[in-house]
């Protein structure tokens, strides 16, 4: 297996198997975005107490990309400070993909990263 | 007959190797390869010819203007337009259909009405929206059960107020091809006019303009082994005579005074501007090219390409696997449009009521259908199709696509069936 191969693994894990799947009942805010295109969708519902990203879950639907990262990201900010998840750029998610795409599937792997950006704006 | 591996071999992009391995290209609905004939064709003019046509008083001029006429005269020949239509050279299919919306329309009133089909792709639709402005009604032919055009609805559709029936003649996802003879005699007999769009049509099957009897129709070089930027629109002189021209600048003028002007003759008054010369004497090469194979043998070779596919899908069984078109071959053209699973388009809702919290369908997306099938070579296009209205009476966000050519081989068939296979198997949940 090469290491691409062995990427594509992970990415079919946490799309077969995402992780923080589901709603926050308490929540803060939720924020859908769909890619109309493709018809990418994920909500996004997150948990802020006293500036930390306390909690974050999704549900969604979707190609393998866009599922898949937002399973990566929720992972990767879950209990972080909202000042701290708002520098974070855009190429941090698509290396947490970490396979090379091409610009189409940029937007599926970026849809996470941009509904999460839009529902922290209010908050610091 | 058709052999698609000698075929094959006037195409110089199937020498290129993609990480070793040659390209099976499943995409000829989009756009199509093109041959040596039709690239030796334009390097010869831009070798030989090149200058501007129409106004040079000068050997080379005249041979460049010779060239594109008698390409628009080999053009019209090759889609059967008699004396009494010629073809306008435009950019595509898009532009033509836009061309006969924007100025067919000047004679419409508001509530007057366009009939078009469930089935059209957005270039056979957004232009016609655009009346809607001026109080033009749209109405919509639906699908039968079978994936074709309801006759019987479009029957009841035609009013007196019917001034327009446009329609395409081959689905570009369903692959249907539909009964055009019958829809023109039906609009005329309505006295509406007919208006074909031959994007999927000309480039795959005999098609006579005068036969069918529609007053205009459509079409795109780049899907016929042409140059892309060139296509055309066929039409009937007494119409286009009474129309206004689309752009106005060189060409398009007889005569011009600072306050006013007056119209060339057709085809020209809708050719403003320096034309697309090589791309007319690339599409003209390409005319060449199809005639010479005969357009009912392309026509037998795609029908039994897709009739393979659609046997391979019977027999193969694959969980999931659907696909969306009239089984009989008859009226069916060589597109395979499908998915595995169902690809439903979200509804947040439905998602957290219905099924509780955990991921919807066991569909596999088709961008990742197209990105599994890449990985062997194999290219064939996912997405709407430029054909949302559609997508939505399916019921699905997206679909995949296969189309095939004159280039394709049953082999190609077979690979597009194990990709399927091994993509199913790799991400079914
Ligand atoms: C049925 C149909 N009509 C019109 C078009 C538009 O063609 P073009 O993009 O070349 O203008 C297409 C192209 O996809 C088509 O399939």
């Amino acid at each position: 297996m090469t290491d691409d191969d062995l990427q594509i693994q992970l990415i079919l894990d946490h799309y077969k198997e995402p992780r923080n799947y589901g709603k926050i009942q308490n929540e803060t805010t939720s924020i859908t975005e769909a890619n109309p295109v493709c018809g990418d969708t994920l909500h996004f519902s997150l948990l802020i107490e006293s500036g930390r990203l306390v909690d974050i879950r999704f549900v969604g639907q979707g190609c393998s990309i866009s599922q898949a990262s937002a399973s990566m990201l929720t992972e990767y900010v879950k209990g972080r400070p909202v000042s701290d998840i708002k520098t974070i750029k855009p190429e941090v998610v698509l290396g947490l993909i970490g396979i090379e795409l091409g610009p189409a599937r940029e937007k599926c792997a970026l849809l996470s990263y941009n509904a999460l950006m839009k529902a922290l704006a209010p908050y610091n | 007959m058709i052999n698609a591996l000698t075929i094959k071999k006037d195409f110089p992009i199937f020498s290129r190797k993609i990480d070793g391995r040659p390209i099976i290209y499943l995409d000829n609905a989009a756009t199509t390869q093109k041959p040596r004939q039709v690239v030796e064709a334009i390097v010869n003019y831009y070798y030989n010819f090149n200058s501007n046509i129409h106004r040079g008083i000068y050997r080379l001029s005249e041979e460049a203007t010779d060239l594109y006429e008698k390409s628009r005269e080999n053009v019209e020949g090759f889609i059967g337009a008699g004396k009494d239509g010629t073809v306008v050279f435009v950019r595509n299919a898009t532009e033509a259909l836009n061309l006969v919306a924007a100025e067919y329309s000047r004679n419409l009133e508001p509530g007057d009405e366009v009939i078009l089909s469930t089935m059209e792709h957005h270039s056979n639709l957004v232009p016609w929206q655009f009346l809607q402005e001026k109080g033009v009604v749209l109405k919509f032919v639906d699908l039968t059960p079978d994936w074709e055009l309801n006759m019987d609805q479009l029957e009841t559709l035609l009013t007196p107020r019917t001034k327009v029936v446009s329609i395409t003649h081959v689905s570009n996802v369903l692959g249907t091809i539909n009964p055009v003879k019958e829809i023109g005699k039906m609009a005329h007999e309505n006295s509406a006019i007919f208006v074909l769009d031959g994007a999927q049509s000309v480039p795959h099957m005999p098609v006579d303009v005068s036969t069918i009897g529609c007053d205009f129709m459509a079409f795109s070089g780049h899907k016929m082994l042409g140059p892309s930027g060139i296509g055309g629109l066929y039409g009937r002189k007494d119409y286009l005579d009474h129309m206004h021209p689309y752009m106005g600048g060189g060409e398009m003028i007889k005569q011009v005074w600072k306050e006013h002007a007056t119209w060339n003759d057709v085809p020209q008054k809708f050719e403003a501007g320096t034309p697309n010369i090589e791309g007319a004497i690339g599409l003209s090469a390409a005319v060449d090219y199809l005639r010479n194979l005969g357009m009912e043998n392309v026509r037998s070779h795609e029908r039994e390409l897709i009739g393979y596919a659609l046997e391979l899908e019977e027999d193969l069984k694959i969980p999931g696997l659907r696909s969306y078109g009239p089984r009989n071959l008859d009226v069916r053209g060589g597109v395979y449009t499908f998915n595995i699973g169902d690809i439903p388009t979200f509804d947040l809702e439905m998602e957290m009521m219905s099924r509780g919290i955990r991921i919807t369908g066991n569909g596999i997306h088709p961008h990742d259908v197209a990105q599994s099938l890449d990985r062997d070579n194999i290219a064939v296009r996912s997405g709407h199709h430029c054909a949302m209205p559609l997508m939505n009476e399916l019921g699905v966000a997206a679909t995949s696509r296969a189309s095939f050519y004159i280039y394709n081989a049953r082999e190609d068939v077979e690979k597009l069936f194990d990709g399927i296979r091994m993509t199913e198997r790799a991400y079914a949940k």
